[in-house]
């Protein structure tokens, strides 16, 4: 095993300092180190952040490796910076079964990238109906703790209850799509003045409120963790606001493009798609299925409410809903377009963009607290002697033009084609081993 | 002049006037022997459904017959759509062969929109989804001011379901855009939200929607109008609860002879058709003198004629 000497690397935003990597941890720290065997990197300019973990990822395999495989995805994630993903449970089949978040937590392994750890499903096929066999999937080696039916809501109060409950037996956390699934029949895009403008079907934002707000009120009933997926509104973050005063178990994750692009970039109109955003950037047309999104990008008030509950520590966590689609999925109508974007590989650029170079807030929502909640021992750690060495290195001053043709993912369904994004990752190590170097991934 | 007619706020108030002034014009083939003009000749027209609407597309159809184009219709319905063609495919298929314009009616918002970037010829968007339907709209503005002699200032109620309509959508740019006024009225559950938000609060002109306001109250409005169209209300609707029976609605929102006879002496009756008797409209009305229905039809070959004109460069500038 290679050990890695990076110089003169500032750790979180702190004042430079040399980190030396040897048997898969931060054997030392401090300036002047030396060991003749290590491959040394300059890390002038750098900052080095502990690896970025993922709670939403969509990696296709098993069911539609056309569009993206736990290989695939993996290799975006590490070239995004990430160590650890978990990998959402609506595959074909669904991981609604210990052999399945196996399959896909060995995949995980053999890709040797990240750290895959499987989500699984709460009812059996997401429909919905009875719980799927939480117990055996979280004693299974994929030891899942997080279980989602992501991209389905637990409509059934009932069963949100009795999952929640169920859980608490192996710590597990229920994730909830928030989509109250009556008030978003045939919903195409947030309802609101552009979508009557364009004629597509309206999902209110009271969809997502309702549900949350019932979750916690469950949560707090059973004494159980909650996690919510994608907060979109400013709405729900009323809710969380309101629930996490009163100490309810809860904790929120927010997407980099909630946190950017607004509804009018489905009129094909960029400059009011999002404070800060670069003035010489606009979509190519409207009706573009790329910003099809579930849920839905919703407006301006929306996103700056989002990126303040963000900073205040209401939504915990950034998570990419990283969702791979093949072409034909997307280059169609909008109506019979799939849902989803691709986040992996410009994660971290957005949340510079959105947060400025605020490193310990940029570790904290997307490396301490994910890992926390996901329970995974040895990720989320800063880089400090002893510590497992999986940590990113960032060049902050680096600007790239997102070209979807260049992304590691199978898919192209990035909503930033043509953008100029801050931020490149440089290298990505896991327990050690390099992943990313010189922004190429290894293998 | 524009290249493709997709939406009512592709037409600025010059060109729209310009394109209401040919349909004049064109209107005058239609009392001759021969119906015809040799302005289109060599040109090719695809007319493009993907929904059945038999009127808009014999519609279509004639007028770009009386230009001399060559027509071709393609059906969604028994056609390599069918086998599961993605619109893509079909528009390089039509591409290949040389479209001057296409002609689409699709049950998805947005697909003129989608098929306009994947073909050179004109697209003209004849229905989407729950969204526009311009050519309608520019009929409607033509009957209007055949009828009452000018647009601006005129006060257009449209009624019924505003909300799944495209006709009430491109009525909305295109009247405001023309300087008319426009007062939308139905349950309030058939008035998209952000419209309905702002009901009661009197004019609400904004970019989106300049000179458009809300009301619930059938019987308030109709004194003051010069204009009422009816929407055709789908039968469908009734099972999802935006209303709780046919007859209700038609207590409340339908045109019978007493609320006709409330309206101003000079008003007129308008419908896209098709109408559903006895729901949104009565008999008696829709066969008064103030209806506009059957004019309506003619006109719209008028119209479509002068847009087929305009945008195959029949006045290249």
């Amino acid at each position: 095993m290679t050990a890695y000497l990076i110089t003169n690397v500032s750790v979180v935003g702190g004042p430079p300092t040399d980190l030396l990597i040897r048997d898969g941890v931060v054997a030392e720290t401090g300036a002047g180190l030396t060991d003749p065997e290590a491959a040394v990197i300059d890390g002038t300019g750098l900052v080095a952040l502990p690896g970025l973990v993922d709670l939403h990822t969509h990696l296709r395999e098993p069911g539609r490796e056309d569009a993206e495989t736990v290989d695939s995805g993996s290799r975006a994630a590490a070239l995004g910076g990430y160590t650890a993903v978990c990998a959402m449970a609506n595959t074909s089949p669904v991981a609604d079964t210990a052999g399945v978040v196996e399959q896909v937590w060995r995949l995980g392994r053999q890709a040797g990238l990240v750290d895959v750890q499987p989500i699984g499903a709460v009812t059996v096929g997401l429909a919905g109906e009875r719980l799927a066999e939480l117990g055996a999937m979280a004693d299974s080696a994929a030891r899942v703790r997080i279980f989602s039916d992501d991209g389905h809501c637990v409509a059934d109060p009932k069963l949100m209850r009795r999952a929640l409950e169920y859980v608490k037996a192996f710590d597990g956390i229920i994730a909830q799509h928030a989509e109250e699934p009556r008030l978003t029949e045939g919903a195409q895009m947030h309802e609101g003045e552009v979508s009557t403008r364009l004629g597509l079907t309206g999902w209110p934002a009271v969809a997502e409120e309702a549900i949350i707000a019932r979750d916690v009120l469950l949560a707090e009933h059973v004494g159980s963790r909650l996690h919510v997926c994608h907060v979109s509104t400013a709405g729900s973050v009323e809710v969380l606001r309101q629930a996490k005063a009163r100490g309810v178990r809860v904790t929120a994750e927010v997407t980099p493009h909630h946190l950017l692009l607004t509804d009018e970039v489905v009129a094909g109109r960029g400059e009011q798609a999002s404070p800060g955003l670069s003035p010489d950037w606009s979509p190519t047309a409207s009706y573009d299925p790329v910003f099809k999104v579930n849920p839905p990008l919703r407006t301006g008030t929306d996103v700056a409410a989002l990126r303040t509950a963000l900073a205040e520590g209401v939504i915990d966590v950034v998570a990419t809903d990283h969702a791979p689609h093949a072409v034909e999925d997307k280059e169609c109508e909008w109506a019979y377009a799939r849902p989803g974007m691709l986040g992996l590989e410009t994660a971290l650029s957005i949340a510079l963009d959105v947060l400025g170079p605020q490193w310990d807030l940029i570790a904290d929502r997307m490396s301490r607290t994910p890992a926390r909640i996901a329970g995974l021992d040895g990720h989320g750690l800063d880089p400090a002697p002893g510590v497992p060495a999986n940590l990113t290195l960032v060049d902050p001053a680096a600007r790239r033009v997102i070209e979807p043709a260049e992304l590691a993912s199978r898919s192209r369904n990035t909503p930033y084609a043509r953008m100029t994004l801050p931020g490149r990752i440089v290298a990505t190590f896991l327990r050690g081993e390099p992943t990313v170097l010189d922004g190429k991934a290894v293998k | 002049m524009i290249r493709h007619l997709l939406s009512g706020a592709d037409l600025d108030a010059d060109t729209a006037t310009q394109i209401l002034d040919t349909a004049a014009e064109m209107a005058t083939v239609a009392g001759r022997e021969v119906k015809k003009l040799p302005a289109l000749r060599g040109r090719t027209v695809v007319n493009l459904f993907y929904e059945d609407s038999t009127r808009t597309r014999i519609s279509f159809e004639a007028a770009a017959k009386r230009l001399s184009a060559d027509v071709i219709n393609f059906s969604a319905k028994g056609s390599s759509v069918t086998k599961g063609e993605s619109l893509k495919d079909t528009a390089l298929t039509l591409q290949a062969m040389g479209a001057d314009a296409v002609v689409v009616r699709h049950p998805a918002s947005g697909a003129p929109h989608r098929l306009a970037n994947w073909v050179d010829g004109s697209v003209v968007n004849a229905g989407d989804g729950t969204h526009e339907h311009p050519t309608q709209a520019l009929l409607d503005a033509y009957t209007m001011r055949a009828r009452l002699g000018r647009l601006a200032g005129l006060h257009v109620a449209i009624v019924g379901d505003v909300l799944h309509s495209r006709v009430a959508r491109s009525n909305v740019l295109l009247l405001s855009t023309l300087g008319a006024k426009v007062t939308l009225v139905g349950p309030p559950t058939l008035i998209p939200v952000d419209w309905a938000a702002r009901a009661g609060v009197g004019s609400v002109a904004t970019d989106a929607d300049p000179g458009t306001d809300v009301c619930y109250d059938l019987d308030a409005v109709l004194p003051g109008v010069d204009v009422v169209m009816m929407l055709r209300v789908q039968r469908e609707r009734m099972n999802d609860s935006y209303f709780p029976s046919a007859r209700e609605y038609a207590r409340r929102y339908g045109l019978d002879g007493p609320r006709m006879r409330r309206l101003p002496e000079h008003a007129i009756v308008m419908h896209p058709g098709p109408m559903n008797r006895g729901m949104e409209i009565t008999p008696e009305v829709a066969d008064s003198p103030r209806s506009t229905i059957v004019e309506q039809v003619a006109n719209g070959v008028s119209v479509r004629m002068a847009v087929l004109y305009l945008l195959l460069g029949g006045n290249n500038r």
